[in-house]
C-alpha cells in the first residue's frame, strides 16, 4: 500500500471526525463556558492519549494475519455503514449532513440547561457536552489511524496524517468560531466511505486467507471499482422516488 | 449500574453495527465463507468478498429506501 494512499485515507477519515468534533465544542463554548468547553477538550484529548499509547504497541504486537482479518472486517462493516449512508443522501433518500443545523440545535439544547459548578469547572455541563464529543469522534481517529497505520507497518506516517487532520480543522474552527460549514462533509463521508469499503474488502479477504491478483496493486483496482458502483447506485435511486411524501418533507425540513 | 451496561451495549451496537444489522452479518458470513473455500475447498476465494459488496449494499440501500 502507498504511503500517499494511506495519508490520504486517513487524512480525509480522520477530519471528517474532526469536523463533528468541533461543531460540537464550538456549540458547548458558545451556548455555556469556554472555559468549561475548553477543559473537557483538553481532558478528553488526555484520555485519548492514554489509550493511543496503551493500545499502539498492542496493536503492533498482533499477529499480522489477525489484525488483517479484525481490522478488515470491521473497516467493511464501516466502510459499507458510510457508504449506505452517503448514497442515501447523494441521491436525496436522507437529509444532507448539515453542520449549521446540527450546531444550532447543539446550540439551543445546551442553553436550557442551568449552569452547575463542580470543582475548578465554572460549567459542568459545558464541560461533559465538549468532553464526550471530543471522546468519541476521537474515539474513531484513534481506531482509523492504529488500524489503517498497523496493517500498513506504518503507524507513525498513520499518525501524521490524524494529527494533521486534526490540527488543519481545529485550526479553522478556531479561526472561524463558527461551525465548518463550507467543509464538504458529505463529499468527504462518501469519499471515506469508498476509501474504507475498499481497504476492508482487501484486508478482510487476505485475512481469511485469500490471496489477491498482483498483491497490493489489487487496490488500485478495487478503489475505482467500488466508487463507481457507489456512484451508479446513486444514480439508480435518484430515478426512485422516496417512499412517502412524509418522508420527502422530513429531507427537506432536516436539510433546512 | 444497570443503566450504565445499557448506555454502553446501545453505543457499542450502534459503533459497530450502525444502521442496519444487515450489513455487519453479510460481511460475517461473505468472511466466513471466504475462508472455507480457501482453507477447506482451496479454492482462489478473493472474488467472493466483491461479489458479496455488489450484492449486499443494494440490498441494504433498497431497505433504507424502503424505510424511508
Amino acid at each position: 500500500m502507498g504511503a500517499g494512499a494511506l495519508f490520504v485515507a486517513v487524512f480525509l477519515a480522520c477530519a471528517v471526525e474532526a469536523v463533528e468534533a468541533t461543531t460540537i465544542v464550538l456549540a458547548a463554548g458558545t451556548a455555556r463556558d469556554w472555559r468549561s468547553a475548553n477543559s473537557g477538550m483538553f481532558a478528553a484529548l488526555v484520555v485519548l492519549a492514554v489509550i493511543t499509547v496503551a493500545l499502539g504497541p498492542a496493536v503492533s504486537a498482533l499477529p499480522i494475519q489477525a489484525l488483517r482479518l479484525f481490522v478488515g472486517a470491521l473497516l467493511l462493516v464501516f466502510g459499507l455503514q458510510w457508504l449506505r449512508k452517503a448514497i442515501l443522501r447523494a441521491s436525496g433518500h436522507k437529509a444532507l449532513h448539515d453542520e449549521d443545523a446540527i450546531y444550532q440545535a447543539q446550540v439551543r439544547a445546551a442553553q436550557s440547561e442551568p449552569a452547575h459548578r463542580a470543582g475548578l469547572v465554572p460549567d459542568i455541563y459545558g464541560f461533559t457536552l465538549s468532553f464526550k464529543g471530543v471522546l468519541l469522534e476521537g474515539l474513531e481517529v484513534v481506531f482509523i489511524a492504529l488500524t489503517f497505520g498497523g496493517n500498513a507497518h506504518q503507524i507513525p506516517l498513520a499518525a501524521l496524517a490524524a494529527g494533521c487532520a486534526v490540527a488543519v480543522v481545529a485550526l479553522a474552527g478556531v479561526a472561524l468560531r463558527a461551525p465548518l460549514a463550507r467543509v464538504p462533509e458529505n463529499t468527504m463521508k462518501f469519499a471515506v466511505g469508498v476509501m474504507l469499503t475498499a481497504f476492508g474488502t482487501f484486508w478482510g479477504a487476505e485475512g481469511v486467507g485469500a490471496r489477491w491478483p498482483g498483491s497490493d496493486s489489487a487496490l488500485l483496482v478495487i478503489v475505482p471499482a467500488i466508487a463507481l458502483f457507489a456512484l451508479a447506485l446513486v444514480a439508480l435511486l435518484r430515478r426512485t422516488p422516496a417512499r412517502s411524501a412524509g418522508a420527502a418533507a422530513r429531507v427537506v425540513a432536516e436539510v433546512r | 449500574m444497570t443503566g450504565h451496561l445499557r448506555a454502553f451495549s446501545a453505543f457499542l451496537y450502534d459503533f459497530v453495527i450502525g444502521d442496519d444489522w444487515l450489513v455487519a452479518a453479510g460481511v460475517a458470513i461473505g468472511l466466513a465463507a471466504t475462508y472455507l473455500l480457501a482453507h477447506a475447498a482451496h479454492v482462489t476465494a478473493w472474488w467472493l468478498v466483491p461479489v458479496l459488496l455488489v450484492a449486499l449494499l443494494p440490498i441494504s440501500l433498497w431497505r433504507g429506501v424502503r424505510g424511508s
